[in-house]
């Protein structure tokens, strides 16, 4: 647990995680695939808040990393509310088809 | 021994997030960020923080994937036709570029960083609980929960048949 | 202010008595008219002024009289005990000042405005609205009143603002005549022109006194670095901006426009406020600022040339008037004229005196003229009438005093001021203007005993407008009493006011001092002899003789000479008949410059163009770059999400670039 290269190699794992959920959003069209990948880049920055707080010795980061699950389940069980609403009206799942908000 | 335990689960990790964003059906896709997410944990217990570990399972694949799944069956959801739009080709081009640059000047950066050694660290739950109610944090944790209130009204609010 | 308590309460109680009697008249007037007489509300409104003429010789008798004390000047300046203004270090308490120019004044005002509420009595019997009548006559008195007797400029400029507004309303008082109202119109408009003068003369004496009280300006005008001819420094921008002010209200070019116009008033409104008064007003400021005008030599020679310009072209124009009262209006203009001609030669106590003389003769021929219209039944034209002589022979033998009095014949009153206005022009080494004045005296003779010739001498020439000739000639009767009386009075002032002598009490003995030397005091002044020169007063008479003889030659004894000489002289009375054509250029000034230039100009162009279109235009202006910046929103979600990504990469860049240098 002392390996001082792990937090290295954990902050450089969240870099990879956030990028993939980035490129998860642009070129998925479910809007639900969009919303897991969404929680993947989440993911990816609480692991590197995880590793600093590691590296400066305190718990602060852990602390955080605490309220980011909170509000991440509030947001995905909103998100996924919206989606159910979305889906009664349009009937489809397609991310391009929501686009009344032009103009 | 903690050090192939960490790359194991990291090359899992990575694998798992590559089936999540490649999968067409959006259920294995559901299933492959669960896994994505269990080897996140083992990861945080190796980084000392076991408070954190447990909670991510728990919450993050107990119950936000859980959701995530009902809706998923609940909408019946099949696999995701697959012909691109309009404008997709560079849409995506884009982005691969932009997030290409974001994890270059980062990794830039990062690489070149010498990583001290890791000071003492007491990150057990009774060390968190006092911290998390101690007055520094004790109105965000209580305001967590008007937050997870406001939440559910809202979930509830827009799912419902009739608004 | 005096130890003496009356000589407090004294001038305001004259002051304030004719405000009363319009007070009552205006709220109770109509209830008072039903008497049997009906004449109830005409002669409370008359023994107001009587009461305030008894008041104010009061007044100056204690003042100058038998009270005794050293000569010299003597002044009293009652507070109505509250400040009317009171901001910063700039303080105008309710205060009066009563010195030897002031009594004169306010004897003038309220002796022949008395006089002349009784005339109105009679003149005004048979009107519908004599109420309405006196209590604006009443108003007027209590406003020219407070013109004069102000202690502080802004009390005076008041009044000043008062009587124009009273002239617009007697000047139109037959309102349902459209002449009427439109002259009273003209008139108001014509004066607030020259206030803008005066306002911002007041400014800038304002600015240099820090005061505005007239005592201070008077005291101190001394002090400021005299200016001399074609300097333009503060003290002569301030006097030309307040003869600007005074040309307005005294008819002076180029602001005389109104004052002909202004006879479509009553005749005792034309005999109290275009003879006696108002038009005094400007007269009276410049005297009042005599001694800051002093140490300005430009402001003295603008004041001198345009007094007597006016003088010669009115004159000239009123030779060829057919209107009676056109003639008395556009003499009086010219005798201004002459009172501005004495002030600028630095004689304020001679103009001062001519405005005393001329106050009562003019104010004579105008009433006069009122009776002489009273028997013509409502006739104006002096061509249609004639040989008057014997059938009102009271009307004519005061209206002869008068006529002799302005032209300047000796032992009459006009004689007097007139030969001390020549002696003026010729003591300060300005012969030109000497000639201009003697000259317009001949004039003056000449036209005053045309009007006497033509309306009262000869063969009556009436009824060809209002009925015929005999019955028109039946209806000439003498006027009542109440209208000869005063009259009468004003006939013995026009001969004795030349004697005016204040009784003076000095070294223990009491004795006449005349009038321009008991104001001179009040202009600070060193007193400046007027050279004695004995040709002078035989002159004066002899070119007045000259002008009656002329007159006689061509309306009495050679008509034809008449005619002959009206056709050679053609195109010069077409001028003057003109008017000088100034109505013709200030018509066409209003309609084509004003009213085109704001119509089409400021209106449509500035206006609507300009500040609505700068308003429209931002508005257009701003939709217009809304519309280039509404592509960015597609609708899509996912170019959303680029643009937050694109944004985040700089952020990232920027904050790593800060910590450290990204080498490739």
């Amino acid at each position: 647990m002392d390996h001082p290269s792990f937090v290295q190699h954990a902050v450089l794992l969240s870099l990879v995680l956030f990028g993939l959920g980035t490129l998860g959003v642009f070129l998925r069209r479910n809007v639900i695939t969009v919303l897991m990948s969404i929680e993947l880049m989440l993911n990816g920055a609480n692991l590197a808040f995880v590793a600093f707080s590691r590296a400066a010795g305190t718990l602060d980061g852990q602390v955080l990393v605490f309220f980011v699950m909170v509000v991440a389940a509030a947001e995905a069980a909103v998100g996924l509310a919206i989606v159910i609403a979305l889906h009664r009206h349009k009937d489809t799942l397609d991310v391009d088809a929501f686009n009344v908000m032009r103009g | 021994m903690d050090a192939i335990l960490f790359y194991a689960a990291a090359a899992l990790a990575v694998v798992s997030a590559l089936v999540v964003i490649g999968q067409k059906n959006p259920i294995y896709s559901a299933f492959a960020l669960i896994v994505t997410l269990c080897s996140l944990s083992v990861i945080f217990a190796l980084l000392g923080s076991p408070f954190i570990a447990v909670l991510q399972v728990i919450v993050y694949a107990g119950a936000i994937m859980v959701l995530f799944l009902f809706v998923l069956m609940l909408l019946n959801v099949k696999s995701e036709a697959d012909a691109p739009g309009r404008g997709t080709r560079t849409l995506g081009a884009v982005a691969v570029a932009l997030v290409a640059l974001l994890v270059a000047q980062a990794g830039a950066v990062l690489v070149r960083a010498e990583p001290g050694p890791a000071p003492a660290f007491d990150a057990s739950t009774r060390r968190m609980a006092e911290i998390l109610f101690s007055p520094q944090f004790l109105y965000v944790f209580e305001a967590t929960s008007i937050l997870i209130l406001a939440a559910l009204v809202g979930a509830i609010t827009l799912a419902k048949k009739d608004l | 202010m005096f130890e003496d308590p009356i000589l407090n309460v004294l001038p305001f109680s004259v002051l304030l008595l004719p405000l009363g009697g319009f007070i009552v008249l205006a709220l109770f007037g109509d209830w008072i008219k039903k008497d049997k007489e009906e004449q109830g509300a005409a002669w409370l409104a008359c023994a107001t002024v009587i009461a305030a003429c008894a008041l104010a010789a009061i007044t100056t008798v204690r003042l100058y009289g038998l009270v005794g004390g050293p000569e010299g000047l003597r002044f009293s300046q009652p507070y109505l005990g509250f400040e009317w203004i009171a901001v910063g270090s700039f303080r105008v308490p309710i205060n009066l000042l009563i010195d030897p120019l002031a009594s004169v004044m306010m004897l003038v005002v309220t002796g022949i405005g008395a006089l002349i509420h009784v005339y109105s009595v009679g003149y005004m019997a048979h009107d519908e609205d004599k109420v309405r009548f006196f209590s604006y006559l009443n108003l007027f008195t209590f406003f020219m009143l407070l013109l004069v007797m102000g202690g502080s400029l802004p009390l005076l400029f008041i009044g000043w603002e008062g009587v124009g507004l009273c002239s617009y309303l007697l000047i139109g008082f037959w309102y349902r005549k459209d002449s009427a109202s439109a002259a009273g119109l003209k008139a108001f408009v014509v004066n607030r022109i020259g206030d803008v003068g005066l306002i911002l003369g007041m400014i800038f004496i304002f600015h240099a006194f820090g005061s505005l009280d007239l005592v201070d300006i008077a005291d101190n005008a001394g002090s400021l670095a005299p200016e001399a001819l074609w300097q333009w420094g503060p003290v002569t921008l301030a006097c030309l901006l307040l003869f600007l002010g005074a040309t307005g209200k005294s008819a002076q070019i180029p602001l005389h426009v109104w004052l002909p116009d202004a006879m479509e008033g009553p005749t005792p409104v034309s005999a109290l406020i275009h003879a006696a008064t108002m038009v005094t007003a400007g007269v009276y400021l410049v005297a009042r600022l005599g001694p800051l005008f002093h140490q300005s030599e430009t402001a003295m020679l603008v004041v001198a040339v345009t007094g007597a310009v006016t003088a010669l072209m009115a004159g000239t124009i009123a030779i060829v008037q057919t209107d009676i009262k056109r003639v008395l209006a556009y003499s009086t203009v010219s005798q201004l004229g002459f009172m501005f001609l004495a002030a600028g030669m630095g004689a304020f106590g001679v103009a001062v005196f001519h405005l005393y003389t001329h106050a009562f003769f003019k104010a004579l021929l105008f009433l006069g003229s009122g009776s002489v219209i009273h028997a013509m039944s409502g006739e104006q034209d002096m061509r249609l009438m004639g040989g008057l002589r014997k059938k009102i022979p009271w009307t004519y033998a005061t209206f002869l005093v008068g006529t002799l009095s302005i032209s300047g014949i000796p032992f009459f009153a006009g004689f007097y001021s007139k030969d001390e206005i020549l002696a003026a022009t010729l003591g300060t080494g300005h012969p030109i203007l000497f000639g201009i004045a003697l000259f317009t005296a001949l004039l003056t003779a000449a036209y005053m005993a045309r009007l006497l010739f033509l309306t009262f001498f000869g063969e009556f020439r009436g009824g060809h407008g209002h009925a015929a000739a005999s019955e028109a000639e039946h209806h000439v009767h003498e006027s009542p009493w109440s209208m000869l009386g005063p009259l009468v009075v004003l006939a013995a002032g026009s001969v004795v006011a030349g004697y005016a002598l204040f009784p003076m009490a000095h070294a223990g003995t009491v004795h006449g001092v005349r009038l321009p030397d008991v104001i001179q005091p009040v202009f600070r002044l060193a007193e400046r002899p007027l050279p004695a020169l004995p040709w002078l007063p035989m002159v004066a008479t002899g070119s007045a003789l000259l002008g009656i003889l002329i007159a006689w030659y061509l309306y009495l004894s050679m008509p034809e000479l008449r005619a002959s000489l009206a056709r050679r002289l053609r195109p010069a009375l077409r001028l003057f008949g003109a008017k000088y054509f100034f109505d013709h250029v200030y018509d066409g000034f209003v309609r084509h410059v004003v009213v085109a230039g704001s119509d089409r100009l400021l209106w449509k162009r500035v206006d609507a163009g300009w500040i609505d279109g700068a308003v429209n235009r931002t508005g257009s202006l701003t939709r217009a770059f809304a519309e280039t910046l509404r592509p960015v929103q597609t609708g899509f979600v996912r170019h959303y999400v680029l643009l937050v990504l694109a944004g985040a990469v700089a952020v990232v860049y920027y904050l790593l670039a800060s910590v450290e240098r990204l080498a490739p």
